[in-house]
């Protein structure tokens, strides 16, 4: 088990965001949160995260406690994500943004970078070229120097991807990768998540595709209004009572 | 797959550090009036400033409106230590430098956990303490027997120097050989070991140099890993955090070293000047460190430079309107920053590409 989350909560003034929530992630396996609007999966990202801590319960990754770390340590442990409402850094170009992303696989301090020192060249050096690793990995190395604002949303999502991959994570939290995209695009990304699990990296997503959930994903977890109510395989979920009570009734799902 | 324009990026940086050192040796040359001296050295040690407070703002996107006061520290440190305890300059404003770090850092910790308007006014608060602080402190030189500090400041600060010899040597040689000859001379070619930068030129040299150091150590940071930390975590704390960016270490880091450039700035300052009052670093001060940072353009290195140089400047061409000045000062300020919200660099850039090269 390389995610293990025991009844996790969390109240936001009272409001119950997270109840009890209890479920593992195997090393490997392509698992898929889903649930309605407002259950509470963005938010049980941003608890793995370390956005915020819980309010009470643990998450513990390769059996370390990460609920009460930083951000950033969750992140060096081999934790990294995209984000639902892209948090693109758009300041920068396409590269760049990946390069933030080998933050944690280089170490040269402000000294040695104002002094551009040769162990600094060498480093930035290694950076570029793996990162341009990365974008050609996502298929974005021909936008490579463009900013990073100026591409169509579904790049924009690709190059988070990239960039956190860049990261060299164990475990990486997809939320929503499929998003505005299109049918062709969707394909695209469901192929591309393949292709980073077989990279032997771990994939727990958030998505309100169905198609390419049921799809791609080895396990689901459901949540509905902050409480885990089913876990299994694709198969398994699509016939379980409680979803079709809680999630189908209320959203159509003709995909 | 195609390699990014680094090499290129380099080269134009070369032509253009090449270009400053070029004009910065050759203005001298074409001054007529001392004057302008003083006021380029006066653009030299707010452009120091200014690059470090862009490196705070425009790159890492924290505000602070209390830079003066690090500015201030570094000038009554220097001022202090050789005026009144007798310190080498160069000592001095390594002390001082140290002092300032350790305030900044201390001051950093707490004020960089908030955001915005509240780190604002929390740096405000601080610009204000130093000021008070700068304004009421008193003590006598005793060897001196002048009392300093107080609305006056710190008076009679030497002339920075690295080597000065007081043996007194040459009156004793002009003394014997006017014994044997009969007339009184001087041995002038003994001071030659000396090094006193006893002349603005030697001291506009000086400073420029160190304006043109920060500036391309500033720019190496900008263009590297740690750069690339603080432009992240301007846009997503959250998202530079997720990727493994310590934010907070990164935002006081870069605090202390814009607190650091101001006290290299503020040592110079010092010696300069050669007396240093409270009222050149109050809140005032602070004001216009950030008006040439957003003048200039925010996270343009280069910004830095001409913001340090059109701020510092225009009172001093704006003279000719007399009563008006400050009116028309403010005017143009509204000016360019309702037409080039950018700063100048970057929107006088845009315009130029956007007239010619469309």
């Amino acid at each position: 088990m390389i995610l293990k989350i025991l009844d996790l909560s969390i109240d936001f003034g009272g409001v119950k965001a997270l109840q009890q929530v209890t479920f593992n992630v195997k090393e490997g396996q392509i698992k898929a949160v889903i649930g309605p609007n407002g259950a509470g999966k963005t938010t049980l990202f941003n608890l793995i995260t370390g956005i915020f801590p819980p309010s009470s319960g643990g998450i513990h990754f390769d059996d370390v406690k990460i609920d009460s770390l930083k951000s950033h340590k969750i992140a060096e442990l081999g934790v990294t994500r995209t984000f639902q409402n892209l948090e693109i850094f758009d300041n920068m170009t396409v590269l760049e943004n990946v390069m933030v992303g080998r933050h944690l696989r280089s170490k040269s301090g402000f000294f040695e970078s104002a002094v551009r020192s040769e162990s600094t060249k060498r480093e930035e050096r290694e950076i570029i070229e793996s990162s341009l690793d990365y974008l050609d990995f996502v298929g974005l190395s021909m936008r490579a120097n463009d900013m990073s604002a100026s591409l169509p949303l579904g790049f924009q999502r690709y190059l988070e991807i990239a960039r956190a991959l860049a990261s060299e994570p164990r475990l990486i939290l997809l939320d929503e990768p499929a998003a505005g995209l299109d049918e062709k695009e969707t394909e695209d990304l469901m192929g591309l998540i393949r292709k980073i699990r077989d990279k032997d990296i771990t994939v727990l997503l958030v998505e309100h595709n169905m198609g390419l959930t049921m799809e791609i994903s080895d396990e689901i977890v459901v949540l509905d209004h902050g409480e885990l109510i089913a876990e299994g395989t694709p198969r398994e979920i699509q016939y379980n009572k409680k979803v079709i009570e809680a999630y189908l009734g209320e959203d159509d799902v003709s995909t | 797959m195609q390699m990014p324009d680094k090499k290129k990026y380099f080269n134009r940086n070369f032509l253009y550090v090449g270009t400053l050192i070029a004009t910065v040796i050759l203005i001298p040359y074409f001054l007529r009036n001392d004057y302008y001296l003083h006021v380029l050295i006066l653009i030299g040690l707010h452009a120091i400033i200014v690059l470090g407070l862009n490196l705070l703002m425009g790159y890492a996107g924290q505000i602070s409106l209390g830079h003066a006061a690090f500015y201030g520290l570094g000038a009554y440190t220097s001022g202090i230590l050789t005026v009144v305890y007798g310190f080498h300059p160069v000592i001095a404003a390594l002390i001082a430098l140290l002092f300032v770090g350790i305030i900044a850092y201390v001051v950093g910790v707490p004020s960089l956990k908030l955001k915005g308007h509240y780190l604002a006014m929390a740096t405000l608060g601080f610009g204000i303490i130093a000021g008070i602080i700068f304004n009421e402190m008193k003590f006598t030189a005793s060897h001196l027997d002048l009392p300093m500090g107080g609305p006056e400041g710190i008076t009679d600060i030497p002339k920075l120097y690295l080597i000065k010899y007081n043996l007194n040597i040459d009156q004793i040689l002009s003394l014997k050989l006017s014994d044997i000859t009969g007339v009184s001379q001087v041995v002038p070619n003994l001071y030659a070991f000396n090094i006193v930068l006893d002349n603005d030129l030697k001291y506009y040299y000086l400073v420029w140099t160190f304006t043109i150091v920060i500036l391309i150590l500033s720019s190496n940071i900008i263009n590297s890993r740690v750069g690339r930390a603080l432009r992240a975590l301007h846009t997503s704390e959250t998202a530079a955090s997720t990727l493994g960016v310590d934010i907070q270490k990164y935002k006081v880091s870069v605090f202390v070293i814009s607190a650091l450039f101001a006290s290299i700035a503020g040592s110079l300052y010092a010696h300069f000047i050669a007396s240093v009052g409270p009222s050149s670093f109050g809140f005032h001060k602070s004001i216009m460190l950030v008006v040439m940072v957003v003048v200039g353009g925010m996270a343009s290195i280069w910004g830095s430079i001409f913001g340090a140089a059109v701020i510092t400047l225009l009172p001093e061409v704006l003279h000719v309107f007399e009563d008006f000045d400050i009116i028309i000062y403010g005017l143009i300020l509204m000016l360019i920053l309702i037409f080039l919200p950018e700063g100048l660099t970057r929107g006088v850039i845009d315009r130029v590409k956007g007239r010619f090269f469309k």
